[in-house]
């Protein structure tokens, strides 16, 4: 068989993000660059940047985005989108707090499990809707975005739960450093260890990239488009309810509009990782260096005394930056490559 | 026992009241090619989503190995060993060749990992047995349409089907693809598998098939030894009357140089592309699929503006940037993918056929409903597009009347140049020969028309003049009476040695 | 041999010109229908719940509240339209109003102000315009960037200050009424600019385009139409639009925080897409719009009277939005599959699902109960 030249231009609708693929392993590679040049300009600025403790103070506070900018990967590889994560952290951090005040001396591992089953049962609410109701997953989770956010309030009475009245206990999951690193730093590892596994080493991940890759041909290969879709919001839902414990715990409250916005950012972290927003494309190590980025931009702007008010603008600017020399390379790399 | 694997005892499916499959029966032997044939519409797609479950039958019953059976989904006829290659390809285009072979069913380690190595190894060697080479961890979506279809048979492949179906498989294919995959067909029957092939173009199903069933209007006329039958008795039992003539070519003196394309080159795609396009005149545009034809299609209308060289339309050198400005121009271009280039399929015929001049039905943009529906529907009776009426949605239409609609569209706004780009593709017999006999009567009232076509019968059928591209070069021109399918063939292969790798 | 001289074997029907018409726009009148049914429910409801809902003032100060969510949502319609997004609407709409509050502050004449808002809006708008057109990102990325970026400028202009004493000639923008009516100044602006968006979409050549590009952008570039001009034009009229609602809701505070309308980006998709249009793009109207506009304000309005919270009224809106694109899909289920059977296992699954849903609200009211009894 003759290996031909494919046609230069194709005329696949999702050729204009194409090529994608092509620097799929290189990717990284371009975003830790990025994070490299922003290391040494920062540190040039301000050397305190570069040090353990720094480091250590941005990691703890990029691994809840890590951990809720993993399971969105996982719902925009398969080709939907998650906008009610915000809300599903907000409520469960609410209800969790809830029942650690009233019972203090409940374990710790019992308060993190009960997030992950709250977590899970929103992700199932979310998932039937869109696979048994055929809810486009955007209208879906914008709806339950604010179903969630209501039931927060509902259930609070627009009250917030303070941070003495929670166990230290409950404080120190999150802050304690039995292992060397804080505990949430150490969980989100181990979230994203086992979610590099399940997408690159178990049937179901495989199928959810070739589920976001061409949705209309999983039905042909077999592959049982319904039930990845609802796993992936399930699965969404479950890390949310992890990530609203270690919320409710880091900031030692729970408020009403607690994560709010979070959504965006936890899409934001995925796209700048590298993720493809029309699905299919993405990787574990990519989107932690997504949440990294962030993280780091974050911490500098504060260190190089860029006034707080200014810093939200120029984050938004620069995941702009990311998003368009990103495209910019791809388009490079297209011409140079013909 | 009967001597058939698969067995379908008067078939019949409705949708929506409408009813596509009346009381078909089919049989299928072990270690034959069983062409099924058939008119857009027929019921050809139809018949075979009911035998692969993707549809349920209303009525009738699916014998297997003469044992009932009742699929429910694709699961489980490809459980059942039957397998399917779809005229839409259902490669996952972020996925490489080896997982795609084995999407769904990768291999397992005793832990339950994924095992790519094993993957791999597999992979590559069902492909070497297959005799295709291609690399293992290229994703999908760079691959040509050729090589997706490898993939596709590799994957039908590696589930040991026992029936398998082609719908419509060389439709985008060049000739010496078309030649290897037919290799491959008949190494599959050699083996004993069962092979169901839809296509439209005769020439082949008498080169490869044993016995052909035809469809018509979603009933059942018959079933022949291929050997047995000529190829007018094959079409009179199709479309139930006899066509005479296919190619009705009227002969007309060309006119003056309407489009001169001057060491026109897209980097990447073509180079140095010079010809002259006249009044009258029918070129044809022969090669390869990716040979660059289409590019430069693109080029002349605007959509992939061209890098370098010259254009000039009526002695009047110009620069398309754009469709709009190509439409200004006089040219139109009939896409080779109807679908996604052509047509909106969601929306109705009449702002289908609007769509370029939609300007002329307004007064400072706003519309007057009125002349626009008169002019639709002018446009499409003259094209003799049929449909209930001129508000039907146009994916509601079968292959050939989109196909005319497309034309209806392109034709209203007066082109002085018309590109087609494949005109007749996966078009039946019938509307391909309308379509044929209007290519002729346009070219006689002086239009000038730039035919890109993959298959020879009818570039040689149509043309006044063929060019021939290969790998983005032209590599041959002959006149009507000079050309031959030897001449063109060689002049788009050439230097290309068939049967090795890059 | 002539064109098409081919008699075809089926009954070649000739095609008909004036043809049930309907079958394309019926799907989206009926939903509209059930729109003003459902605005007439709420109404019925409402004044039986609440003898303030009919009252004409206070009817009238509501309508003024959602004026900046309607004055959004008319181009955000054409956008979706085109199968497109713009999330950046209410941060652009803070930006706006907070420049023009930097300006004032600053001792800017207010109508200069003013104007400078409009322009910075509309320039965020042409920002993501030609970011989705010409750089051809994806506009969910492009406007979840502009989303923080603008609403960030916001912060930078104005930081923790807010922006008062604007002049009563400007405050009558989003206080004022119509000369001798009850019919506020907001009120009357966004009517008139809904018939012209509506009139646009659906009569001129433009409209015909945006549809066209959210059925198959690929056809319709094919066919001459300028797709990425059009793109450019209506994400800058978003811009413009999002300025100019951020200028009538700080008239109508009387005063501009950075934070202004944050989180309405939400509110105006959820109206578009209640509306009847498809996220997907192609498919929708103005009307239906503007008509699930109004029924969301109704409800909450209604709901306000009721001493529900906002964040609390928003599990209603939520609902119906679902809703809305759910009841529509399952009854087509139920019709299209009558005669398949019901299964023991998918029964086991919804009592399972069920079981779920039922312990997770009781827990919800168990837990909270303790709450209830303190406060």
């Amino acid at each position: 068989m003759t290996v031909q030249n494919p046609p230069a231009v194709k005329t696949s609708p999702v050729s204009r993000y194409g090529l994608l693929w092509t620097l799929a392993r290189f990717r990284e590679a371009g975003i830790s660059i990025f994070i490299l040049i922003l290391v040494v300009a920062v540190t040039l600025r301000a050397p305190s940047f570069l040090t353990v403790d720094n480091f250590s103070d941005i990691l703890l506070n990029i691994s809840i985005l890590a951990i809720v900018a993993l399971a969105q990967t996982m719902v925009i590889l398969s080709h939907g989108i998650d906008l009610s994560v915000s809300s599903m952290i907000g409520l469960v951090a609410m209800i969790v707090a809830f029942v650690v005040k009233q019972n203090p001396e409940m374990p710790v591992l019992l308060a993190v499990l009960l997030g992950m089953a709250l977590g899970s049962v929103l992700g199932t609410f979310n998932g039937l809707i869109i696979t048994f109701g055929k809810v486009p997953p955007i209208i879906a989770t914008l709806g339950t975005l604010s179903i969630y956010r209501g039931l927060v309030f509902y259930y609070s009475q627009g009250t917030w739960i303070n941070s003495f009245e929670l166990p230290t206990s409950f404080k120190l999951l999150s802050k304690g450093t039995p292992l060397g690193l804080p505990n949430m730093v150490i969980i989100a590892i181990v979230v994203a260890v086992i979610v590099y596994y399940f997408l690159n080493y178990t049937r179901t991940g495989r199928d959810i990239y070739a589920v976001g890759s061409n949705p209309d041909a999983a039905q042909f290969s077999g592959i049982r488009q319904q039930r990845i879709t609802f796993l992936v919001y399930l699965i969404s839902g479950l890390l949310c309810g992890l990530a609203a414990v270690l919320w409710a715990s880091r900031f030692e409250s729970a408020q009403t509009n607690t994560a709010l916005g979070f959504e965006l950012q936890s899409v934001a972290a995925s796209v700048v990782g590298g993720v493809s927003i029309s699905g299919g494309v993405g990787t574990v190590p990519g989107v932690l260096l997504g949440a990294l980025l962030l993280g780091i931009i974050q911490n500098s702007l504060t260190l190089i005394r860029i006034s707080p008010f200014w810093q939200l603008a120029a984050q938004g600017l620069l995941i702009l930056i990311a998003v368009i020399s990103d495209k910019w390379i791809l388009s490079r790399v297209e011409r140079t490559k013909q | 026992m009967s001597e058939h694997i698969l067995d379908l005892k008067n078939i019949s499916k409705s949708f929506s009241g409408v009813e596509v499959l009346h009381e078909v029966s089919f049989g299928l032997r072990p270690g034959e090619v069983h062409a099924l044939l058939g008119e857009n519409g027929a019921g050809k797609s139809t018949l075979v989503k009911v035998i692969t479950g993707v549809h349920q039958p209303d009525k009738g019953e699916i014998h297997l190995n003469d044992a009932p059976v009742h699929f429910s989904d694709a699961r489980e006829s490809r459980r059942a060993g039957i397998a399917a290659i779809y005229q839409e390809l259902t490669l996952f285009p972020d996925l490489d060749v080896a997982e795609n072979i084995f999407v769904g069913r990768q291999p397992l380690t005793f832990g339950g990992r994924v095992d790519w190595r094993k993957l791999y190894a597999e992979a590559g060697k069902l492909l070497n047995s297959l005799g295709v080479k291609l690399d293992l961890k290229q994703k999908a979506r760079t691959l040509s349409i050729a090589e997706q279809q490898m993939v596709e048979i590799a994957r039908a492949f590696s589930i040991n089907a026992r029936i398998l179906i082609m719908d419509e498989p060389t439709s985008s294919l060049t000739l010496n693809e078309v030649a290897d995959l037919f290799r491959l067909v008949r190494r599959l029957r050699a083996d004993g598998t069962a092979i169901i092939f839809i296509s439209h173009r005769l020439e082949e199903l008498f080169e490869l098939a044993d016995r052909v069933t035809v469809l018509r209007d979603g009933s059942y006329v018959g079933t022949r030894l291929m050997k047995d039958i000529t190829r007018d008795d094959l079409i009179r039992m199709m479309v139930g009357r006899t066509i005479t003539n296919l190619f009705p070519k009227q002969d007309v003196r060309a006119g003056d140089v309407v489009l001169r394309v001057e060491h026109l080159t897209r980097a990447g795609s073509f180079h140095d592309v010079n010809f002259d396009l006249r009044r009258g005149e029918i070129l044809g545009l022969a090669g390869l699929v990716g040979a660059g034809r289409t590019n430069v299609a693109r080029a002349i209308f605007g959509v992939e503006p061209a890098t370098g060289g010259r254009i000039q339309v009526e002695g009047r050198e110009v620069a398309i940037t754009s469709p709009q400005q190509a439409i200004e121009l006089g040219l139109a271009y009939v896409p080779e993918d109807r679908q996604l280039h052509g047509l909106i399929p969601s929306m109705p015929i009449t702002p289908n056929i609007s769509l370029p001049i939609l300007h002329q039905y307004a007064r400072i943009g706003w519309l007057q409903d009125k002349s626009e529906r008169k002019s639709a529907y002018d446009a499409a009776r003259q094209m003799e597009v049929r449909a209930n009426n001129i508000w039907q949605l146009a994916r509601e239409l079968s292959g050939g009347n989109q196909q005319k609609v497309v034309l209806a569209k392109w034709l209203s706004t007066n082109p002085r140049i018309l590109i087609l780009d494949e005109p007749t593709r996966g078009i039946d017999v019938g509307t391909k020969a309308a379509v044929h006999g209007l290519m002729s009567k346009l070219a006689a009232e002086g239009m000038a028309i730039l035919m890109i076509s993959s298959e020879l019968p009818e570039i040689l059928g149509m043309s006044d003049r063929v060019i021939v591209m290969r790998e983005g070069l032209v590599t041959g021109e002959f006149s009507r009476a000079e050309a031959t399918q030897e001449k063109i063939i060689s002049a788009a292969t050439q230097n290309v040695t068939i049967g090795s790798a890059q | 041999m002539k064109a098409g001289a081919i008699t075809e074997s089926k009954s070649a029907s000739l095609i008909s010109e004036y043809a049930p018409r309907r079958s394309f726009l019926s799907k989206f009148q009926r939903w509209e229908w059930m729109l003003v049914g459902l605005i007439l429910l709420d109404v019925l409801i409402n004044t039986r719940l609440s003898p303030f809902f009919l009252d004409a003032r206070n009817l009238s100060r509501t309508s003024s509240d959602f004026m900046e969510i309607g004055l959004m949502m008319l181009p955000m319609v054409f956008i979706i339209i085109t199968g497109n997004i713009d999330l950046s609407v209410a941060s652009n709409m803070g930006m706006s109003a907070s420049f023009m509050g930097l300006l004032h502050n600053m001792g800017v004449n207010i109508w200069a102000a003013a104007l400078a808002g409009l322009l910075i809006g509309t320039l965020g708008g042409l920002l993501n315009g030609y970011l989705v057109a010409r750089v051809r990102l994806p506009a969910l990325v492009v406007t979840l960037g502009t989303y923080a970026f603008f609403r960030g400028i916001a912060y930078g202009f104005l930081g923790d200050q807010a922006a008062r004493g604007y002049p009563a000639a400007f405050t009558y923008f989003g206080q004022g009424k119509v000369f001798g009516t009850l019919v506020p100044f907001s009120v009357a602006l966004f009517i008139v600019l809904a018939v012209i968006f509506g009139l646009v979409l659906h009569r001129t050549t433009f409209g015909r385009y945006l549809y066209a590009i959210g059925n198959n952008e690929n056809a319709t570039l094919y066919s001459g139409v300028p797709v990425a001009r059009i793109k450019l034009i209506i994400y800058t009229l978003s811009g413009f639009m999002a300025a100019l609602a951020g200028l009538i809701l700080a008239a109508r505070f009387g005063s501009t925080r950075p934070d202004i309308g944050t989180g309405l980006e939400l509110s105006v998709i959820t109206a578009v897409v209640l509306g009847g249009v498809d996220i997907n793009g192609g498919k929708g109207t103005m009307l239906g719009a503007t008509l699930s506009l109004f029924l969301i304000g109704l409800m909450r309005f209604g709901m306000g009277l009721l001493n529900i919270q906002g964040q609390v009224q928003g599990i209603v809106i939520g609902f119906l939005l679902i809703l809305s694109i759910l009841l529509p899909g399952v009854a087509q289920q139920i019709s299209s599959s009558r005669n398949i059977g019901i299964y023991p296992k998918s029964v086991l699954i919804s009592l399972g699902v069920l079981a779920i849903f039922i312990a997770f609200f009781l827990f919800f009211f168990w837990s909270r109960a303790p709450v209830i009894a303190g406060g």
